[in-house]
């Protein structure tokens, strides 16, 4: 029973650091009465924009999946020369704020971006042929942008794991490949499919830069409001109001999906990566492997290209085609200011940062795993007993207790939540007596990314463990290894990959957070996105270049990380 | 197996290394107070917004002849970091707070964050910029939202600035302008100010009529500065198709500053015209409920003295509150303080702004 008490270390920091805050803010808004609950609730507008995020959310989540799963196939069963730079690749959009994704853009399709120069100096064209508008389109671009590499790797890596022999004998029993993929395979994958597209919708419903940024002022979400409302009016009551739907919204999401999840888990046992990738051979293989890599680097790889390419290039008119002077100008106090802070230790502050919540969500993020799959295998052992009756074993998941449900869901409720709101939760939270040494602790900015990094870590691991067979570990506990034995050996590299997968999104989220960053990070270490927002926010060739150059830093040290990452292996090896 | 120890081991170091500065010899060791090399040395907390700069060695001389290390705590934007402020009053997290501006002035006051302080330093500051009567908040600098155009771009084109606000409503100049969304920027809500003080309310034509008239003549809109600037202007390095924008009266000196030493002209030029500018003024102030109140003062008063005042336009870009700071080359060249900005009280602008910034939204936006 002692892992259960393990598992009280991810509560607490929950309720200190998610709770606390919430109830803290959600006090001081209504304090002052209801009021401002009646007038949102009877605002048509608001119902409106709540009408709105849904949409948007349903439209780009689907069309993510539409776009990522091929995607998702390909990196699972082929191997093919690049695959770890191009999953690389995949990753950086994840981390760009989004005013640098809409810089992107803007230098790929801008007016004097680099395909309007390219098509004019090609047709002699008088003007630009391109316009970049903003609008629900870009919106959608900008969403699938971000979220490919979420399908890539929560339904790649169950995809890679999944024992190609159950296709194989379907295939031998003479199901066509469509009936073995829509009877076989996606059943199995449904776990993993819907915890990307939880992850997705939410994601996307709590849409809040590339709303505002790229979907132009007439564009709002929820979030778009609640900020409206908090950071310019301080209608504390009327943000906590908006606040309480959106979160109300991802929690019954999250718990329709918990339901799912825990229905559709399929204790099968686990495959090792390495061995179910092989080389395309036939033409339509090749076809289709080729076509996933040309939609990656067209639809990924162009912005990020045309931003790096932006960033080296010496302003018109200089007499060269290449300058670094953005680079050099990084490492020069040239006002002297008293906050400078040069750009390699943005790079260390960056990589501390996401180094350390990466360790946090995972001691946090496993354990939390481990209690939330813990019913399943319950189930799975009566199910090993009873052989294939599977009704039986469905029949057995449905007396299961609800509170793990909501559990589950529950700790999805941080990226449902207004950034809006729980930060200033926070800041209050943080006023208290005897609380103001964390504000200006070097550990708050980890805390609060590992804190939006914990649903993706849970979500990565939940399929993965639910699917978990016991038998082989019972095997290696009846040949004699000790429980620490058989889960170094047997269990730890069967569910590495996911593992491996949620630390990825751990660090990548703490690299790109830059929202809660910019209200709490301390002036002398910044990350590297509030670095580019400064940049940003001052007018002059140097400071538009520098904010690329850092952009293009950023990539290079999220596909460096990535790469570096990726290349660690179980112990114990290949099995 | 041994990648995986080396890769933890990487990871818990550099998670180890969690106090900043400490490590970092040309950081200044702002706020870790474990990186102070004098124990007895005091600890000052300055909260300010994100834009907040200032000389390493102004700074330095102070906390020099003050016996004391000045921390910084950024808390967002302009408007964030009040908010933070006014929220965490009962247990106040610093001393002194700088970056109130005039358009949020009468919040701050309503919100009774700040002490009374009478500097001395006061009365060589022009009464224009003294906007509390009370002396809780203190002014430090001023700066001017205007619209700045792209020279090349209208060059180009063979014509020559508009000369008047009106100008922008006729179809000449269709779909050229770029303005921010006043409820997320605060440029765009100066800008808004101006032409409610330049059109007024229920006159013949109002600012809501004025409004109106640039939606129909495709004005465009952007919800911050940067995209604004960077992503839709013209004479920006990020080239967007817009020749006009909503920036601030020293942003063609900064394109200057800003370029390498590679321009000798700003790409950009102010359009002063009637009524077509806005003041913002920033004020400093002591946080009630500070320990350390004399100290306190004597920072307020660095502020307002010729070493930090001259410190100002390059390090923050904006005009420095007292008249006796020399101003730099590039300010008297390229920055000229406009005339006849437009005039509105920030209790006017208290009361007014929601309303404005919701009319407007309706006007403009749905």
């Amino acid at each position: 029973m002692n892992w259960r008490l393990l598992a009280l270390a991810p509560l607490l920091f929950f309720a200190v650091f998610f709770l606390y805050p919430l109830f803290a803010i959600l006090r001081l808004s209504f304090a002052g009465g209801l009021a401002g609950v009646a007038a949102a609730l009877a605002e048509p507008y608001y119902w409106r924009v709540l009408g709105f995020t849904v949409w948007q959310a349903a439209l780009s989540t689907a069309l993510t999946l539409a776009v990522g799963l091929p995607g998702a196939y390909v990196f699972a069963r082929y191997d093919f020369p690049g695959k770890a730079l191009l999953r690389a690749i995949a990753t950086v959009p994840f981390v760009m704020p989004a005013v640098v994704v809409a810089v992107a853009f803007g230098a790929l399709l801008g007016p004097r971006g680099l395909l309007n120069q390219a098509l004019q100096a090609l047709f002699d064209l008088p003007r630009p042929p391109l316009r970049l508008q903003g609008g629900l389109w870009l919106v959608l671009l900008a969403h699938v942008f971000y979220n490919y590499t979420v399908v890539l790797r929560l339904v790649g890596g169950s995809w890679a794991s999944l024992d190609p022999r159950l296709e194989q004998s379907a295939a031998v029993l003479g199901a066509s490949p469509r009936r073995v993929l829509l009877l076989v395979t996606l059943p199995l994958l449904l776990p993993a499919v819907g915890a990307a597209a939880l992850l997705i919708f939410i994601f996307c419903f709590t849409s809040f830069g590339v709303i505002v940024i790229l979907g132009g002022p007439r564009m709002a979400t929820l979030e778009v409001e609640i900020y409206l409302q908090t950071a310019q009016l301080l209608r504390l009551d009327i943000a906590a109001t908006l606040a309480l739907i959106q979160g109300l919204c991802a929690l019954l999401l999250s718990l329709a999906y918990t339901r799912l999840a825990q229905r559709a888990a399929v204790p099968l046992g686990i495959q090792p990566q390495a061995a179910v990738g092989r080389r395309p051979r036939r033409p339509r293989e090749r076809l289709l492997v080729g076509a996933n890599i040309l939609l990656i680097t067209v639809l990924l790889g162009t912005p990020l290209l045309a931003l790096a390419l932006r960033s080296v290039l010496a302003p018109p008119g200089s007499g060269q085609l290449f300058s670094l002077a953005a680079y050099a100008a990084l490492g020069e106090n040239r006002t002297g200011a008293a906050f400078f802070v040069p750009p390699t230790v943005a790079i260390a502050n960056s990589l501390r940062i996401a180094a350390t919540t990466m360790l946090l969500a995972l001691l946090l993020g496993v354990p939390t795993a481990y209690l939330l799959a813990a019913p399943a295998m319950q189930n799975a052992k009566c199910k090993m007993q009873n052989a294939p009756a599977s009704s039986d074993a469905s029949r057995l998941r449905r007396t299961r207790r609800p509170h793990f449900a909501f559990l589950d869901a529950l700790f999805m409720l941080p990226l449902g939540t207004s950034a809006a709101t729980l930060g200033l939760g926070y800041l209050i939270a943080l006023s208290m007596p005897g609380l103001g040494w964390l504000r200006v602790s070097p550990w708050l900015v980890p805390l609060l990314h590992t804190l939006v990094a914990l649903p993706f870590v849970i979500r990565a691991l939940l399929p993965t463990l639910r699917a978990r067979s016991p038998g082989q570990r019972e095997a290696a506990a009846m040949l004699g290894a000790t429980p620490l034995q058989a889960w170094l050996r047997v269990e730890l590299p069967q569910i590495f990959p996911a593992l491996l997968t949620a630390a990825l999104f751990a660090f990548t989220v703490s690299l790109g957070e830059f929202g809660a960053t910019l209200l709490v990070a301390r002036p002398d270490a910044p990350t590297l996105p509030v670095m580019i927002y400064r940049f940003l926010g001052q007018p002059g060739a140097l400071n538009y270049g520098q904010a690329l150059a850092l952009s293009s830093i950023l990539m290079l040290v999220t596909a460096g990380a990535f790469l570096a990452l990726e290349r660690v292996r179980p112990p114990g090896g290949e099995l | 197996m041994r990648r995986l120890i080396c890769l933890i081991t990487i990871a818990l170091l550099l998670a180890a290394c969690g106090q900043p500065g400490a490590q970092n010899p040309t950081a200044p060791p702002i706020i870790t107070p474990a990186a102070n090399t004098v124990p007895t040395t005091e600890r000052l907390v300055l909260m300010t917004h994100d834009s907040f700069s200032v000389s390493e060695e102004v700074l330095a001389a102070f906390e020099q002849s003050a016996g004391v290390k000045v921390e910084v705590l950024k808390a967002g934007d302009a408007g964030g970091a009040l908010n933070q402020a006014i929220l965490s009053k009962s247990a106040p997290l610093a001393d002194v707070f700088f970056g109130v501006d005039n358009t949020f002035l009468s919040r701050a006051l309503a919100a009774d964050i700040f002490l009374p302080y009478e500097s001395p330093a006061l009365a060589a500051l022009p009464a224009e910029l003294k906007l509390d009567p009370s002396s809780r908040l203190l002014p430090v600098n001023f700066g001017y939202v205007l619209i700045n155009y792209d020279k090349a771009a209208l060059a180009e084109a063979g014509r020559t600035p508009p000369t008047s606000l009106e100008d922008l409503a006729k179809p000449e100049w269709r779909g050229q302008l770029v303005v921010q969304n006043p409820a997320t920027s605060s440029p765009g809500l100066a800008f808004l100010l101006a032409t409610v003080a330049h059109f007024g309310e229920g006159t013949d034509y109002s600012w809501q009529d004025y409004w109106r008239d640039l939606r129909a003549n495709e004005v465009v809109v952007s919800q911050d500065w940067s995209d604004a600037y960077y992503t839709q202007f013209s004479g920006s390095s990020g080239a967007g198709p817009y020749p006009l924008v909503v920036s601030y009266s020293t942003s063609p000196a900064a394109e200057v500053f800003f370029s390498e030493g590679k321009l000798a002209e700003p790409p950009t030029g102010n359009l002063i015209v009637p009524g077509g500018s806005f003041r913002q003024v920033e004020f400093v102030g002591i946080l009630k409920g500070t320990a350390r109140e004399e100290l306190a003062r004597r920072f307020v008063d660095f502020m307002l003295q010729p070493e930090f005042q001259a410190d100002v336009p390059l390090q923050m870009f904006v005009y420095p509150a007292s008249p006796a700071a020399a101003l730099p080359e590039l300010f008297t060249q390229f920055a000229p303080v406009p005339e006849q900005p437009a005039a509105l009280t920030p209790e006017a602008i208290e009361q007014g702004r929601e309303a404005w910034i919701q009319t407007w939204t309706e006007l403009v936006l749905r």
